[in-house]
């Protein structure tokens, strides 16, 4: 075990993850500190910017979380996120940074122990992968 | 020396296009000469880099500098360039966001020379000799600029008033600018000197768009007959339409090219994230396997959605501390 903490942000969907994350408060199940929440709508709103920025400004890990396929409250927010999102794991490794640092997955607004295991496995993935140094060319961590 | 306004031309590491437009604007070019005089432009011109530090400093009201900046010589000569002008105007892609040179950003130096100078198979090279900053030959000392290890936009290295990207700008967007520059409206420094808008909204295949775009696969322009009316995104061809700044008038659209996004995103806009926003969006598959064929079809994404614009990326383009 190494004692880095990584810096993680997770975009969680106000309708499905979110309550999800409220529901692990509940229900008392802890997860790690490293782990910041930023509460959007819909996962469809998360701008692949969104991501990149916390990347460059920091985040050693970004996570998207929503609702499961078919509960998007608006429709296909979850869906056209993604698609999008795989795309963007693939141009994540060209540019240099390991595609373990991303995570997108679904969280119901009932899975408080959901979202305390993949927060919590999340944050090891990141820690074992150590800090991301964001530097002018690209210093890469993938071969 | 008359009275007339001094303009400055130079090129950092870029291709020569640029020039190409200044020549492009044909008999235009006479005007421009008539209304300025061209005391720097070491593409066309016989100068000597001591010509250009014999001026004082802001003496040159303009200077149009092209190309990204790759090596220390480029850098000195931006900084020179600065000095010597009241009014610097990044001009071209390279410049602005550094072009296709910046596309070895996913690189760095050691990788490119290994590949340039050892590895590449047409290479013969058997003492492995590479580059040196400094060599002698028979007693005398040699120098070449440093190769730094990031292509650097220009406002990386130097204070720039003004914007024009575009691969490159058209000669009616330099004869504009140039334009505005001697009648005095320039807008508020750090201006792009081109719309705020994407080149969908000027493009004239954005009425045949369905209001919903669907597309079940990517297509190289190889694989398909492209239609000529239809908007290339909605027959599934990759078009940088939606991420690209409008201004180039879609020369390439109407050629039945999609566009290749030279004119860079618009404003606050990272050009890889929203054109990965757009794909992603439109996308017509719900199962992993589907999206993942898809993806798999485009198999260069950093290099389609940045092919000009890698040193302005979000991912891409911090400056390597000095
Ligand atoms: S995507 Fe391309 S073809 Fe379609 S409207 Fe935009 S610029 Fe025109
Ligand atoms: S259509 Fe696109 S690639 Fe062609 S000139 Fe315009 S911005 Fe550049
Ligand atoms: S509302 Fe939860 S993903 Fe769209």
């Amino acid at each position: 075990m190494n004692n880095f903490e990584p810096k993680i942000v997770a975009f969680v969907c106000n309708w499905c993850s979110y309550a999800g994350a409220d529901k692990a408060g509940e229900q008392k199940l802890d997860y790690p500190a490293n782990v910041k929440l930023i509460r959007v709508m819909c996962t469809g709103r998360v701008d692949p910017q969104f991501v990149m920025r916390a990347f460059r400004v920091g985040a050693d890990g970004v996570m998207i979380l929503g609702c499961h396929p078919g509960d998007c409250h608006y429709r296909n927010g979850n869906m056209k996120t993604l698609r999008r999102f795989r795309l963007f794991e693939k141009m994540l490794e060209q540019f240099g940074i390991n595609r373990q640092r991303f995570f997108l997955d679904w969280v119901a607004a009932g899975e408080g122990k959901k979202f305390q295991e993949v927060t919590t496995e999340m944050t090891e993935r990141v820690r074992n992968l150590g800090p991301l140094e964001i530097k002018g060319f690209v210093e890469r961590e993938v071969g | 020396m008359s009275d007339k306004p001094k303009v400055a031309f130079y090129w950092c590491a870029s291709c020569g296009g640029c020039e190409e437009t200044v020549i492009d604007l044909d008999e235009k070019i006479l005007d421009v000469v008539a209304a300025v005089d061209i005391v720097f432009w070491p593409c066309a011109m016989d100068m000597k880099y001591s010509d250009l530090k014999a001026m004082d400093d802001g003496e040159i009201t303009v200077s149009f500098i092209n190309g990204a900046v790759r090596t220390s010589e480029q850098e000195h000569i931006a900084k020179l360039l600065r000095r010597k002008s009241a009014t610097v105007i990044a001009f071209g892609s390279c410049a602005v966001m550094g072009g296709i040179p910046a596309l070895a950003n996913l690189k760095n130096k050691k990788d490119i020379f290994e590949r340039a100078y050892l590895d590449s198979p047409t290479n013969v090279n058997p003492g492995g000799v590479v580059p040196q900053e400094e060599s002698e030959v028979d007693g005398y000392k040699l120098t070449l600029p440093e190769f730094f290890d990031t292509v650097y936009k220009l406002d990386d290295v130097i204070d720039v008033d003004y914007y024009m990207p575009g691969c490159p700008p058209t000669p009616e967007n330099l004869a504009n600018a140039v334009q505005s520059a001697l009648e005095g409206f320039l807008p508020a420094k750090g201006s792009v000197l081109l719309p705020d808008k994407s080149l969908c909204v000027s493009c004239d295949r954005n009425e045949s768009k369905p209001d919903d775009i669907t597309i079940s696969q990517v297509y190289r322009l190889t694989e398909v007959q492209a239609d000529p009316e239809k908007c290339f995104l909605a027959q599934g061809i990759i078009c940088m339409g939606p991420a690209t700044r409008d201004g180039c008038d879609y020369p390439c659209i109407k050629g039945n090219m999609p566009c290749t996004g030279c004119f860079g995103p618009v404003s606050e806009a990272d050009q890889g994230a929203r054109m990965i926003a757009s794909i992603g969006g439109i996308i017509n598959a719900e199962k992993e396997g589907d999206i993942a064929d898809v993806v798999n079809n485009i198999p260069d994404p950093a290099g389609t959605f940045y092919r000009y614009s890698l040193s302005s990326s979000i991912l891409g383009n911090q400056r390597k501390e000095k």
